[in-house]
């Protein structure tokens, strides 16, 4: 049969033919945009509508930021370089970059801030990687007196005053832990109070007077910009964390008196205002102080900052330590460990990765709360923009400030949850 | 123990021991109450420390701790008056208007970010590419920058971009009202105001009297959205006892919209347009910048917010539930509307109220655009006037804790009411 067939046909393939390409509509850029753009009728209308949106948007701003200009002393001067044309005046940025960043600060002493950023993460180093030295821990837990110093200046004596507190706490606790563990927490509480509230002052001002080391002291008005906004952000991320975790495990425990107090503190804290808090803080304090004290604004708004947070992260962390399956408590009571050692080793470790989203929002939430101190009278981003508006020179120029002071706090903000979503992928452990 | 021992006797009749000192430290029965007592003693001892303080500190100053302030004549003006106010009256009613400003502009603010959440969260959902990708860009923008910086942007938006009313005047101006009716200028927008030819005076409710042909109109909206519950439950009983449901589109709008109507001719409702006379517009309703800003400010970036919750909420639903409802044969409105916004709802709803909490507490951002709410008013150039700080910014935070607390236990019965009931 073939072979009749062979004969009769003029022509037979030998060879399979290339496989034809797809139509054009169900191939490459034309599929894609059938697909994803002008699937319907309804798609097609948003399709359109969001161009509109892109195009007036476009419109509207594009030529302004392509036209801009970036260097000049004045707004007058900006105005006539674009002669009459519709352009941006970033050369505001440029003439008042250094007081954007630094605020009042001494030009001189600009190096400060720089270098405690720098040393910032080297002291972050060992907390994110777990694989170096531990030893650098010692570097971490110093650099915050380091910090001071930096920032501040004056004697050398008061940061170490100060951590001295600590140093008394942890030597009492460890000469009482032998006798028992409880007695040792409470002299490890209560011997850094009576050294700061006795022993610091005398000590700092003793040494100081024998041997005056130390930066030259800057004051807290001379602070402004970002480096405020960085300070009151940092110092308030880094301790809300572990000052949320013992009000949450507070908020958790079985001892009804504990309880009730964190649960009227976060629910106190959580249902003001931030802002009363700041005029607390810069209004009232006077009041709670004993007479004649004075101390540092911006130390008063970092803790009101600190605890505004704190109320918000303990809420994040009971949702996490409330997620985890009551199977992880009763395992680790079963395999006999202590409350503390539970907490350490197979709670907190889980619930701590369950909650980083709400974590690391909070810290973000913190963050763009700093510009709020502005109303106290700080000189934050915000704050210096209205002095530089005040000033003859740029009376009147609106839009590339906010462009400005948005974009650096954007960059932040983006940054930080970006990383938290990293951190998310990196932690899960369970295959879904 | 024998073995002989009954093992429950054993449990119940632990060995007994006498009370001694050190239990309180080693003994896990007694630890807790020695914890809880060392932390009441350091509570209380930093209370009087405070306490103390604050005394010492009042009679340095020559200062008694009082609210008659409250009494006294304010004295200041407030440009944006929910109820009767002048200069002449007290610091209470200055602080009662700033409250009302405060509580109008959440409402409208929860209002606006609720309406553009729902519709970015949904639409960022959505398998159109161009549209979701630009939603991502609005949530991401205004979730990451500030507040306070949005606010004052749409301030300086409302100020400085917005034509002046001199540009609406003349023949051939170089800006006109939208449909006639509204104004958008740099003092504000005017829109028309609803005015009654008929007016029935005010209820006397003390401090607040609300007109009394508001009141009428909201309570035959009310009794019609009642009216309106009654007419579906009827249909949802005829339905279940007949299989077939009867038509109540047309019932529905007859009892929500027809009354009101009634009563807005009877009582002669006539609008009012705002009318360029000399420098500025007059008549109308006149939403100030302040208020503009403020809106938009937080209503936009709440928004964003709400957006992602909305987006979070039906991601959690699995897709299983979709397939399960298409597989009973439900349509798709239906099983959006029926299985998948329910379940949707118990995942969105705790944290769109704690949103609406931050909204209102964010309300007190309001100076920065001058807008007179409550911590302008009472916290504000009431306490620079009296110099009553600690009595003025105790009365601020309860107030606003009140508030927080309200919303808070309002969501505790509605979450305690939704919840899947478990084991």
């Amino acid at each position: 049969m073939s072979d009749t067939h062979a004969q009769t046909v003029a022509y037979v393939r030998n060879e399979m033919l290339p496989p034809a390409d797809p139509p054009l509509r169900e191939s490459g850029a034309v599929k894609w945009l059938r697909e994803n753009l002008f699937s319907g009728a309804l798609n097609t209308a948003l399709t359109l509508a969001a161009l509109a949106i892109i195009w007036y948007a476009l419109a509207a701003i594009g030529p302004w930021l392509l036209n801009s200009v970036w260097s000049a002393g004045s707004l007058a001067e900006c105005r006539a370089i674009l002669d009459g044309t519709s352009g941006a005046c970033f050369s505001v940025i440029t003439d008042r970059w250094h007081q954007l960043l630094f605020g009042f600060y001494p030009p001189q002493h600009y190096w400060r801030p720089v270098l405690t950023l720098a040393l910032l993460f080297a002291a972050l180093a060992p907390v994110l990687f777990p694989a170096l030295p531990r030893k650098m821990m010692i570097f971490s837990a110093t650099y915050p007196f380091l910090a001071y110093h930096l920032l501040w200046g004056g004697s050398v004596w008061l940061p170490v005053s100060a951590a001295l507190g600590f140093v008394a706490g942890y030597l009492a606790y460890v000469i009482l832990a032998r006798v028992s563990t409880l007695v040792a927490v409470f002299a490890a509480i209560l011997a850094p109070v009576f050294w700061w509230l006795f022993a610091a002052g005398p000590f700092d001002q003793a040494l100081s007077s024998v041997m005056p080391f130390g930066l030259e002291f800057v004051r807290s008005d001379r602070f402004g910009g970002f480096l405020i906004s960085l300070i009151i952000g940092i110092s308030g991320i880094s301790l809300s964390l572990p000052i949320g975790i013992v009000l949450a495990l507070g908020r958790q425990s079985d001892m009804v008196f504990i309880k009730s107090v964190c649960v009227i503190v976060i629910e106190f804290i959580r249902g003001v205002p931030l802002i009363t808090l700041l005029f607390t803080a810069s209004l009232l304090l006077n009041y709670f102080l004993p007479p004649g004290t004075t101390f540092d604004l911006i130390l008063r708004v970092i803790i009101m900052v600190t605890l505004f947070a704190s109320a918000y992260m303990a809420e994040v962390i009971r949702g996490g330590l409330a997620a985890l399956p009551k199977g992880q408590y009763e395992a680790a009571d079963a395999l006999g460990l202590n409350y503390w050692k539970a907490q350490r080793l197979i709670i907190m470790p889980q619930a701590l990765k369950i909650s980083i989203p709400g974590i690391v929002n909070t810290f973000i939430g913190l963050f763009k709360d700093t510009t709020l101190v502005v109303f106290i009278g700080l000189l934050d981003p915000i704050g210096l923009s209205n002095a530089i508006r005040a000033d003859t020179n740029w009376n009147g120029i609106y839009w590339e400030l906010f462009i400005f002071i948005a974009a650096l706090f954007f960059i932040f903000c983006f940054g930080m949850s970006r990383y938290s979503m990293y951190l998310e992928r990196k932690l899960k452990t369970d295959h879904k | 123990m024998s073995s002989t021992t009954d093992p429950r006797a054993a449990e119940s009749a632990p060995p007994k021991r006498a009370f001694h000192p050190s239990m309180l430290l080693y003994d896990q029965r007694y630890r807790s109450i020695t914890i809880q007592i060392f932390a009441l003693f350091l509570l209380m001892l930093g209370a009087a420390w405070l306490i103390d303080n604050v005394i010492n500190n009042l009679r340095l100053l020559g200062r008694t701790f009082s609210f008659n302030f409250l009494s006294q004549s304010a004295g200041y003006d407030i440009n944006q008056r929910p109820i009767e106010y002048n200069s002449q009256m007290t610091h209470g009613r200055a602080a009662l208007v700033g409250f009302l400003n405060t509580v109008i502009l959440a409402v409208m603010g929860c209002a606006l970010a609720t309406i553009l959440g729902v519709l970015a969260g949904v639409l960022r959902l959505s398998k159109n590419w161009i549209v979701s990708r630009l939603v991502t860009v609005y949530v991401e923008v205004f979730r990451n920058i500030p507040t306070l910086i949005w606010i004052l942007i749409f301030g300086a938006v409302m100020a400085e971009s917005m034509p002046a009313p001199s540009a609406f005047r003349g023949d051939d101006p170089a800006s006109s009202m939208i449909f006639d009716a509204i104004a958008i200028t740099n003092r504000g927008v005017y829109v028309p105001a609803i005015l009654f030819t008929t007016e029935l005076g005010v209820l006397p409710l003390g401090p607040v009297s609300p007109s009394l042909n508001w009141v009428l109109v909201l309570a035959v909206l009310v009794a019609g959205i009642f009216a309106n519950k009654v007419l579906i439950d009827h249909a949802t009983r005829v339905q279940n006892a007949t299989g077939i449901r009867p038509k109540t589109w047309w019932k529905s709008l007859l009892v929500l919209f027809g009354p009101v109507i009634l009563i807005f001719l009877a009582l002669g409702a006539h609008l009012e347009y705002p009318e360029l006379r000399g420098f500025n517009f007059v008549g109308g309703t006149h939403l100030r910048n302040s208020l503009l800003a403020m809106w938009l400010g937080l209503g936009i970036y709440t928004g964003a917010f709400i957006a992602e919750i909305v987006r979070g909420g039906i991601l959690a639903i699995s897709k299983g539930q979709t397939e399960a409802a298409f597989a009973l044969g439900l349509q798709p409105g239906k099983t959006m509307r029926l299985v998948i916004l329910p379940q949707a709802l118990r995942v969105i709803i705790p944290p769109l109220i704690s949103q609406y909490l931050n909204l209102t507490k964010n309300t007190s951002l309001g100076l920065a655009v001058g807008y007179m709410d409550l911590r302008s008013t009472l916290g504000g150039i009431t306490i620079n006037q009296t110099g009553r700080e600690l009595e003025g910014m105790l009365l601020l935070m309860a107030v606003y804790l009140a508030i927080s607390l309200t919303i808070s236990g309002l969501m505790n019965v509605y979450n305690s009411r939704v919840k899947l009931k478990e084991r």
